[in-house]
Parts: C-alpha cells; structure tokens; sequence
C-alpha cells in the first residue's frame, strides 16, 4: 500500500529545496539533484560525523538511520530522501548521556582510529532495530557491511553483543 | 557525477512517458549500483526518474497460486516477507547472501535484476571493453579474470552476472512483469538476461522505457529441502566465486522434482534443465548428484585465473543438494555446512 502522497516533481538541474529532519530538528537544504546524502550531511550542514570511507557502498562508514532503517548516505542522492527522518551519530546520545552502544564501545576499546565508528555504532543500531540477530555469528553476519581496517572487529562485536545482551533497553 | 535532472513520479504512466523521451534518462529506485555507476562515469544521464512512489503490497498473492514481488520493494523487506521466509525459503537466503545489510534496506526487486557486472575492466573506463564500449576489445580474457565467467562466454566479453537473487529466481521459475509505452509484457526469467556473443553490450532483453512492475514466482514444493551455497574469499560481504541454489522436491527418498541454479559461472543464472530431468526418480545421493554436476557444467572454459571454477562448480554443486537435505544446518552468509 502506497502509504506517501506522492506528487510528481521534476526538478531541473538548478538547485532545488529538500526537506530533512535530522537528529530530530527540520532543515531545508537548497542543493542539486547529485547531491549525495552524504556530502548534504557533511558539506551543507556540517554533520561531520559521518565518515566518507570510500564513497562508493563498500566500507559502511557512511551508514545512517533514515526512516528507521539503515542505509548507505553515499549511496543516497539528498533529494531521494526529501521528507524522510534521518538519525546520524550526532543523534544518539540523550541530553549529554552517551548511548549504550557508545559507552559499550569505550569500555571495549571497539575502536582505534575512529574512523569506521559512527558507521559502526549507526549500523549497530538499525541491526536492533531490524529485530534479526539471535546469536554472535548472526551479529557477524549483519554487521558485515562495516569494515573495520585497525582490526578493531572483535571489540566491536563484543561491545554490541554485550548491548544486545543487556536486557531492556527502551532506546533502542 | 554529471548535471542531470532528478524528479519523483506518482503513477506508471508517468514513469515510463518521461523515461522513454530520451535514451539518456533512466529509473532510479535503490541506486545502489546506478549511482555508483554515476560517480565512475561509467553512466551518463540526463534525467533520472525516481520511481520509489510507485511502491504497493511488498508480496501479492495472486489467483493462480502464484506470489507476485513488488519491483519497488526492497531486497530486505523481501527477504524477511513471512511469505517469502516460510513458503519461498530458498528465495529469502539467496537474497540474504548478497551485499550488506544497509544494501538490502535500500536495493529494490527490480534493481537487483538491472544490476551490472563488477568485471574490475568494465569498471575502469581506462582499459578496453566491449560490454562498457562495443569493439573496444575484452581486456579480462587475457587480464585477471579469477572472479569472471566459464560458461556462456564468447570471445568478446567474460564477465559475470552478480546477483544473488536471481540465481533463486532462476531456480524458481520466475517471471518478470514490465510494463511499457507500447504495453505490458512478461519475460520468463531464463529469456530476461543475456549471454555476450556479439551483443556484450546488452546485459538483458528489456528494451529503453520498459518498466520492471513486478516479479512472478509459481508455487512450488521446495520449502522443505533448499539450500543456497555462496563460495567467495571471505565468509561475508564479497561477490560470490561460484553459488548454488537448490530446491529438491522429496517423495519417498526418491527426488520428485529438482532445481539448480548456479552463479558466478556466467552473464546470467545458468541452469541446465536435462541435468535436472536426469535426477528425478533417484535418490539424493552424493553420486547422482555429482553426474548432475558434470552435465551442468558441461562446456565450461576455464581461463588463466578462474580454471579452479570448474571443479569447484562441481563440488559446490554436490554440496549444496546435500545442504539442501538438511537446510536446518544451515549458516548464516550462505557459508558452506555440512
């Protein structure tokens, strides 16, 4: 079922106006069609968090959350997204107070360089969201889309299995 | 990326008037390969028409018995359909075996079957390609071919088709629904992709405009014993070397009715019916399967890197119809069990 009104929109190649919520405040952004969510992300609204790692869908540090789901921003042009919810890891602390998969990271030493992290700690979280891993090589396997070159993988995966494993938690 | 236009549609009419005004413009669902292919230069458009709008029920039951896949649904809400889980099984670990997960949430039915080869020389547009510029040459059949085809090849291109997913399309008989200016149409899966010959350049039978609607999938009785075997250098998040699909229909310890697909052989899923005819009415055992095997791979030329593909097709083969006897055995990633 076609759950969005949708209207038909062509946009020519001048710069056109699209509509994101971001970490939950609403921006309008004035970019072209290329654009990807990425370099909107990063370039236009300065939420550098997000890493560029290879920005072609093969490393994963650039995963977001938009619409409740986990995704690749490189490979999402902005204006495909225009309306849509977006959570990058700027978003995920409460008030100051680090998540749990963030303070399960540190706790874990889950990352060397950093770099892979957000897209770690993001893909991590639309993994739970998604409701499909029920043992460690499950976590294994969903999460293989963020890689990791430090070879941080095993904290990684124990920082999130310990997440997992953690009981109830009503922010994830 | 080039200057292009970008717009979203609301109806199939839409889609398909503003696509077939110029040969520059093309539907984008997913763009997980489609932009990609953009920030190669490896595609140049001048309007892309954003069909995501065009999305209904992921899964229809229609009155035939069959089931019917949205195009515009994604490969990840596919894959874990309670339907396609507990009645099409084979079809929800093929898919589950490809990409990342992130991938998944965004890939569409329709995009999957549209995708390009990964030929490391299709992709770089410095090196000779008959697929990317016709009568340029083939740099892989004498370049490092380890990840390219053994069937089906002519001696103008190599490459492989990389889907997952349709290797279990192709075992479950599907067909392809498209719909177009000049009418709707259906393609059966084996008539949808192309082998090379003298056409490199063209990877499937769809003419510019047609839209992909949806995917038809009959009723079958393989839910019970399926396997889907991918074999790639790492256990996860890698193009398949050689995959299987398998769907075995058991009736007494005797094989009533049987499908192998494989992938990672050719330009598209290879199957081979007689080899299928021959087990029915035996039993599953290592031997007939191996038999299987050879006339399933019957033909194959091996090139500098990619030789070991035509043992190794014929191991997996065996393996995965007895993976198939036990599909509780199974790992996540399509590794091998058993």
């Amino acid at each position: 079922m076609r759950t969005k009104e949708i209207t038909s929109t062509l946009i020519k190649a001048n710069a056109s106006l699209i509509k994101l919520n971001i970490n939950g405040k609403n921006h309008q952004i004035e970019l072209k069609p290329w654009v990807t969510l990425l370099d909107c992300l990063r370039e236009y609204l300065d939420l550098t968090g997000t890493k560029k790692g290879c920005d072609h869908g093969q490393c994963g540090a650039c995963t977001v959350i938009c619409d409740g789901k986990r995704i690749l921003s490189c490979l999402t042009l902005a204006a495909m997204k225009d309306g849509s919810e977006i959570t990058t890891i700027e978003g995920i602390a409460n008030e100051g107070e680090l998540h749990p998969l963030q303070k399960a990271f540190i706790e874990h030493d889950a990352f060397q360089c950093g770099y892979c992290t957000p897209g770690q700690i993001c893909s991590a979280i639309g993994m739970f969201k998604e409701g499909k891993a029920k043992t460690e090589a499950d976590v294994k396997d969903l999460m293989s889309g963020n890689l990791c070159r430090c070879g941080a993988n095993t904290n990684i995966i124990n920082a999130i299995m310990e997440v997992k494993n953690g009981g109830v938690n009503e922010r994830l | 990326m080039n200057d292009f236009n970008y717009g979203k549609v609301a109806t199939f009419t839409e889609a398909i008037a503003n696509v077939s005004t110029s040969d520059q413009n093309k539907y984008i669902a997913g763009g997980t390969n489609l932009i990609d292919l953009l920030k190669y230069n490896l595609l140049q458009v001048n309007e892309l028409v954003d069909v995501n709008g065009l999305r209904e029920e992921t899964i229809k039951q229609l009155e035939n018995g069959s089931i019917f896949l949205d195009a515009f649904a994604t490969n990840a809400d596919t894959a874990y359909h309670p339907i396609i889980e507990n009645e099409f099984p084979l079809l929800s670990k093929a898919i589950l075996a490809g990409a990342s997960a992130q991938i998944r949430n965004m890939a569409t039915n329709g995009g999957n079957l549209l995708q390009r080869t990964r030929c490391y020389y299709f992709y770089d547009a410095n090196t000779p390609c008959n697929k990317r510029e016709p009568g340029s040459g083939c740099s892989a059949i004498n370049g490092y071919n380890r990840n390219l085809a053994i069937l089906g090849t002519s001696e103008n291109c190599i490459a492989v088709f990389p889907s997952d997913m349709c290797i279990a399309l192709a075992a479950l008989d599907a067909v392809v629904h498209v719909t177009s200016p000049d009418g709707d149409r259906k393609i059966l899966f084996e008539d949808f992709h192309r082998l090379p010959g003298d056409t490199p350049h063209l990877d499937n039978n769809l003419k510019h405009g047609e839209l992909i609607i949806g995917i038809e999938i009959p009723a079958n009785n393989f839910k019970t014993n399926y396997s889907y075997l991918k074999l790639r250098d790492r256990n996860s998040y890698a193009f398949a070397m050689i995959s299987v699909a398998t769907g075995i229909e058991l009736n007494q310890n005797k094989i009533e009715n049987i499908s192998i697909a494989l992938g990672g052989v050719a330009s598209k899923p290879w199957r081979v019916k007689a080899a299928e005819s021959f087990l029915v009415g035996k039993e599953p055992t290592r031997e007939n399967f191996s038999a299987a095997a050879e006339m399933i791979i019957s033909g194959a030329v091996g090139f500098e890197f990619n030789n070991f593909k035509i043992e190794l097709a014929k191991r997996a083969i065996v393996r995965n119809c007895l993976m198939a006897l036990n599909p509780a055995s199974q790992l996540p990633g399509a590794q091998p069990s058993l």
